[in-house]
């Protein structure tokens, strides 16, 4: 193998692999091979840096320097100046947004200055299709020590100890579920990794696959040891084609180094996984549809008990955990639960991984320890709101969690205060959100996801969703009531109290929390007909103000209606039975005079 | 057993471990509703999606409402039934489900006859709170079964008795959210499916979503056409049911009510299946002698088990799914067909009416049997065999349109010559009676010696699968039972495998045989009724003065004046019939 005295590193996650990145690689390679320094020089695709905002990242090690939105045409440049001549390729470092200084190590960025890498830990480092990499950061060494050195009761202790729960939005005590699993009598057991990530906006799971499958791997063959399982299943989505290409290269490259199949290690402890592919629908994250959907029926959650500890996939017992879940392990074994415990709040331990997105500067991929607050993420992490605008809320959990005022910015976020706080951790989708969102508009938008996603089973999902996103949508179009209100509140209520599964039982979340932190917001809509972020069309009117209005004519050139109508050089005015209210005239105007109403 | 106790209402109770709260609650007299759930006792059917959310109850201790039927008791439990936290609930689902409901009920099909309708009534209903869109669906009219799919409440109830119990697979949910409903793949229309038609479903379904098609219409045209002769046939398993629809008792015999009815009604001729049925032992019967003696001469090439066909539903389930073993059914036709075939033979000739004039109408159980009337090998010319099947549901309809006070009615008799039957015939009604019907009669004429016993008990009961050895005289013949496609599909797999050790094995498709029928009153979940009307099959059996098929005089008279003799070239060709490959 050859020695690399430098390498590159080219994030692979889809969205930089959307920016070309793959691309990027190969003018590198290519570049690299013309100056004969092939050998000298490794270039790898590697999992999301997380810093999605100024994708695609480029990285030099040793020097760890970072480039933000490298283009393929910056490779020639990156070459000519940093590998052959050492200096930093300055324009293409990032620039802290308040300093206006460039920071050439992500060390260095507000960004990256507040997180925690533990599931995250390998992505952006590794080339996440050579396992000899992952081995190269003590990948393997927990199987290793848990199959020689450790029973699956100490195995299990050491992850009850370490206080981990589930990541996939429910929070249950991993080592609980796995120890349940382990007690149940069953002469076959299943280790399911859920990798059905539905949340919109969120990407942890296929981060990590995408970026370190190998730690799932591993997690799954430890858990397979201490429940007693020889079977593994991973259950991921088919629109994510590159985390599912790497998982196959993963398991293909695990079992020829004797990591997986029999007798592994040496030990008499066998375990194989499989691929089984979901068609991405929302509700197949819910472990028992997750389980009737690999079985080949329909994606549709079964009444529990029976818990799937006890009677799971094919009626056997079956652990499932999830993807950020499953990546924690490895860690958790090999620094013991004493430091796992350490990081995060009293009963929430370790970090959590967010997509932090909306109107936000540094959208992106984080990894915090939990405890952390919410104005930590969105200002220190995030960078703040966009353009500067005010911040409003927040919405966690996605479509199953709530939105989170100012109130909240403080706030320490783990499981259970975010559960008081009427949202919830769900899987880690975090949307923030500006003094221009009208909140009736974003219950209704989460909503019509739910409504879309909803398996149709049961009567409150199936239709009292259907029925509340209607009362939503007479409220938007300005035709609601005060009664609607309360009809909105009560048939949430209800919703959340019959619905079969989590998805229905959470699905009112956004339009109950919205209705308790912005009630002003949705009285408006009802008794004075508007709409105060100025959102909804129905309720919105644009005048022209006379005395602002210089007769420019820019509005009436871009008026795609031809609505508004005026002489050169005096004030004009907008048809409002022509106006279809698309806004253009109030973003094209420079002198403040379109008003909304 | 372990048993637990816990508190309903503030009252205590001790159940065993794995008892529902529905359950436990109904043992201390507190009525929990339900809507989609169904419980077949005995029959190891139920239906428990937990999906309708009507049965929840308050349970301390718990974050949600729990649903009764599908939570099972635990130590020290504590559930309240009727908090206004529960009843508020229960009483928005159903709203929710009238919200998305056609209010067509004063015209429904199911109108008084609806889970749905009842559960509103029940619980109160005087406004439905919530509007918005409406499911639209097109109509889907089989042959024998209509979807009128706007009604689904997705009880799920025909898709368990589709998949579960009949292994048939053709109705299960499909789309999702507000538009999940459940349908054939694809949506396709029932007609293009391998839907069987047993209509397990429409017995099941709770609303008018599922129903058979209705013929009464059709039949009124033609007993009020002065050119026409109308006839009609009923199957052994109406008579036990009939009585329902009119507030009698389950397994209340109503045959000479019936009967009188019919008269009353305008038929020219009320004759019965069982006379055909008598027909059919004659023939399958000499059909499984024809066989059994030559496999035991040592014949490689016979085909053995044979299996009873009079059940178009199975008929059409083994096209679908078994076609390689076509060759194993009897040949014979349905009692059913043989009636319409000698109806429209030797009856007509009789009467000196020409074929096209005589309207043959037939009373079934069955919705099947409105599909078997309509396969084409079943017509001469265009003009069918029985040219209207009409359920026990659509008689009950005829005789309220009829003005007609059925409980007061007189008992009359069935006109001859094709009316006289056996108790062989009448036990055609019920699962396991076909084959106790053809063993009476196969085995007198294969020991040439008088049976020593009438009954064979081991061959009745409920047991989706059964099986008995009968002696005939020192040979053993293995028998086999199953009703229910799924059961059924377990002894064609045998046959598959070259494991099965039967010589007969009979079929019915629905739960119970005929008495459980797609086209009887509905059970609404009672296998109480079930059982009430086989135990009324039997008693008829018992009260006939003759009970072997071979015995039936007219029986006689017909192969001696018309047919020859059993199995003969004319039986062959009105009484036999020959399965497709529709795989």
């Amino acid at each position: 193998m050859a020695e690399y005295t430098m390498h590159i590193l080219v994030c692979g996650g889809t969205g930089c692999k959307a920016s070309q990145s793959e691309l990027i690689k190969s003018n590198f390679k290519t570049r690299l091979n013309e100056y004969g320094l092939s050998d000298e020089i490794q270039v790898i695709l590697t999992g999301c840096f997380g810093f999605c905002e100024k994708g695609p990242i480029v990285k030099i090690l040793p020097d760890n320097t970072f480039y933000t939105q490298v283009t393929p045409e910056d490779v020639s440049e990156i070459i000519d100046e940093h590998i052959i001549k050492g200096r930093q390729v300055e324009r293409l470092l990032y620039k802290d947004p308040e300093t206006q200084k460039t920071v050439s190590t992500a060390n260095g960025m507000d960004f990256y200055k507040k997180q925690i890498r533990i599931a995250l830990r390998n992505c952006g480092f590794i080339n996440p299709e050579n396992i000899e990499e992952y081995i190269g950061r003590d990948g393997y060494g927990a199987l290793g020590t848990c199959l020689t050195e450790k029973s699956p009761e100490d195995v299990i202790r050491i992850v009850k100890e370490s206080g981990l729960r589930g990541r996939g939005g429910g929070g249950f005590p991993t080592g609980l579920k796995w120890e349940l699993t382990r007690k149940s009598v069953s002469d076959q057991k299943y280790v399911v990794c859920n990798a059905d990530e539905g949340d919109p906006g969120a990407f942890m799971d296929r981060s990590i696959l995408e970026g370190d499958p190998h730690s799932v791997i591993e997690a799954m063959a430890i858990c397979g040891y201490c429940i007693g399982a020889d079977k593994g299943l991973v259950y991921i989505r088919a629109e994510y084609p590159l985390a599912i290409e790497r998982l196959k290269i993963a398991i293909r490259q695990a079992s020829e180094y004797g990591l997986l199949g029999d007798g592994i290690l040496g030990t008499d402890f066998n375990f194989s996984i499989e691929i089984r592919y979901g068609a991405g629908a929302f509700v197949c994250g819910e472990e028992t549809a997750l389980i009737h959907s690999m079985e080949g029926h329909r994606g549709e959650p079964s009444v529990k008990p029976p818990f799937p500890a006890e009677k799971g996939y094919n009626g056997k017992p079956t652990n499932v955990n999830n993807v950020e879940t499953f990546a924690n392990i490895p860690v958790i074994i090999n620094k013991g639960s004493a430091w796992f415990a350490s990081i995060g709040t009293e009963k929430s331990k370790g970090t959590k991984v967010f997509a932090l997105a909306g109107n936000i500067n540094n959208v992106g991929l984080i990894e915090v320890p939990m405890g952390i607050t919410l104005r930590e993420i969105i200002y220190d992490i995030g960078g703040g709101i966009k353009d500067g605008r005010e911040f409003k809320a927040v919405q966690t959990g996605g479509p199953s969690g709530g939105c989170l005022t100012k109130s909240f910015l403080d706030t320490p976020i783990d499981y259970d205060n975010l559960v008081a706080a009427g949202s919830m951790m769900g899987s880690g989708g975090m949307i923030v959100l500006d003094d221009t969102s009208c909140m009736v508009a974003i219950a209704k938008f989460y909503l019509e996801f739910t409504l879309d996603e909803s398996c149709g089973k049961c009567t409150p999902c199936r239709i009292g969703n259907k029925r509340l996103y209607e009362i939503l949508e007479k409220i938007t179009d300005g035709k609601g009531t005060k009664e609607d209100l309360s009809r909105l509140r009560m048939l949430s209520n209800v919703i959340k109290d019959t619905s079969l599964c989590g998805l229905g039982q959470t699905s009112p979340n956004p339009v109950l929390s919205t209705l308790d932190h912005f009630y002003d917001e949705y009285l408006a809509h009802v008794t004075t007909s508007s709409c105060p972020a100025g959102q909804c069309k129905a309720l919105v009117h644009y005048t022209i103000d006379a005395e602002h209005c210089t007769g420019c004519t820019l509005c009436f050139r871009n008026c795609p209606v031809g609505a508004i109508s005026g002489e050169k050089r005096s004030p004009h005015y907008i048809d409002q039975s022509l106006c279809i209210k698309c806004g253009v005239c109030f973003e094209k105007c420079k002198f403040d005079a379109v008003l909304i109403a | 057993m372990e048993m637990i106790n816990l508190t309903i209402d503030n009252k205590p109770v001790v159940v065993p471990y794995g008892t529902t709260i529905l359950k436990a609650a109904s043992g201390i007299g507190i009525d929990i509703p339900t809507l989609c759930y169904m419980k077949l006792d005995d029959m190891n059917i139920e239906n428990k999606p937990g999906g309708c959310r009507v049965c929840v109850v308050e349970v301390k201790g718990r974050r949600n409402l729990s649903p009764a039927c599908c939570t099972e008791v635990t130590e020290g439990m504590e559930v309240e039934t009727h908090t206004i936290r529960a009843v508020n609930a229960r009483r928005t689902v159903v709203e929710l489900i009238l919200s998305d409901h056609p209010a067509d009920c004063l015209i429904c099909a199911k109108s008084g006859n609806c889970d749905l309708q009842d559960m509103a009534h029940h619980l109160g209903v005087r406004k439905i709170h919530y509007e918005g869109e409406k499911s639209m669906y097109r109509e889907d009219t089989s042959p024998a079964i209509i979807r009128e799919i706007d009604k689904c409440i997705m009880c799920r109830r025909c898709e368990t008795m589709c998949n579960d119990v009949q292994t048939v697979g053709v109705l299960s949910a499909v789309n999702r959210g507000f538009h999940a409903v459940v349908a054939p793949a694809f949506e396709m229309n029932l007609d293009h499916s391998v839907c069987t038609y047993c209509g397990q479903c429409v017995a099941v379904c709770p609303t008018g979503a599922l129903t058979e098609v209705d013929e009464t219409g059709a039949v009124i045209r033609a007993l009020s056409d002065p050119t026409k002769t109308v006839i009609v046939q009923t199957a052994p398993a109406v008579r036990a049911a009939l009585g329902e629809e009119f507030g009698m008792e389950a397994g209340t015999l109503v045959t000479g009510k019936m009967v009188a009815a019919l008269r009353r009604l305008g038929f020219n001729y009320v004759f019965d299946t069982d006379f055909a049925a008598d027909l059919t032992i004659m023939e399958e019967g000499t059909e499984l002698l024809t066989r059994l003696s030559a496999f035991i001469a040592g014949d490689k090439k016979v085909k053995l088990p044979i299996l009873t066909s009079c059940c178009p539903a199975w008929v059409k389930f083994f096209e679908h799914s078994f076609p390689e073993l076509k060759d194993i059914p009897s040949t014979a036709r349905s009692p059913q067909q043989m009636f319409g075939s000698i109806a429209k033979t030797y009856f007509a000739d009789k009467i000196e009416v020409k074929r096209e004039n005589l309207v043959v109408v037939s009373i079934m159980p069955c919705v099947a049997k409105k599909y078997e009337s309509s396969r084409p090998e079943f017509s001469v010319n265009g003009n069918p065999d029985v040219d209207f099947a009409l359920t026990t549901r659509e008689l009950a309809r005829l005789i309220k349109l009829g003005n007609i006070d059925f409980k007061a009615l007189p008992n009359e008799d069935f006109d001859q010559p094709l009316g006289e039957s056996t108790g062989a015939a009448v036990i055609f009604g019920t699962t396991g009676g076909v084959i106790e019907a053809a063993v009476r009669t196969a085995y007198e004429i294969f020991t040439g010696k008088p049976l020593p016993r009438l009954d064979f008990e081991e061959l009745r009961g409920m047991d989706g699968l059964r099986k008995a050895t009968i002696d005939f005289n020192g040979t053993p013949i293995h028998i086999g039972i199953a009703h229910g496609l799924g059961n059924a599909r377990k002894l064609l797999e045998e046959i598959q495998a070259g494991k099965s050790e039967f010589h007969a094995i009979e079929i019915m498709s629905c739960p119970g045989g005929c008495i459980g029928g797609g086209g009887q009153p509905y059970h609404h979940g009672d296998a109480e009724i079930l059982k009430k009307r086989q135990r009324a099959i039997y008693s008829e059996d018992t009260n006939k003065t003759i009970r072997k098929s071979h015995e039936n005089p007219y029986i006689t008279k017909l192969y001696e004046e018309f047919l020859g003799a059993p199995n003969s070239e004319k039986s062959h060709h009105l009484l036999h019939t020959k399965y497709f490959d529709r795989s």
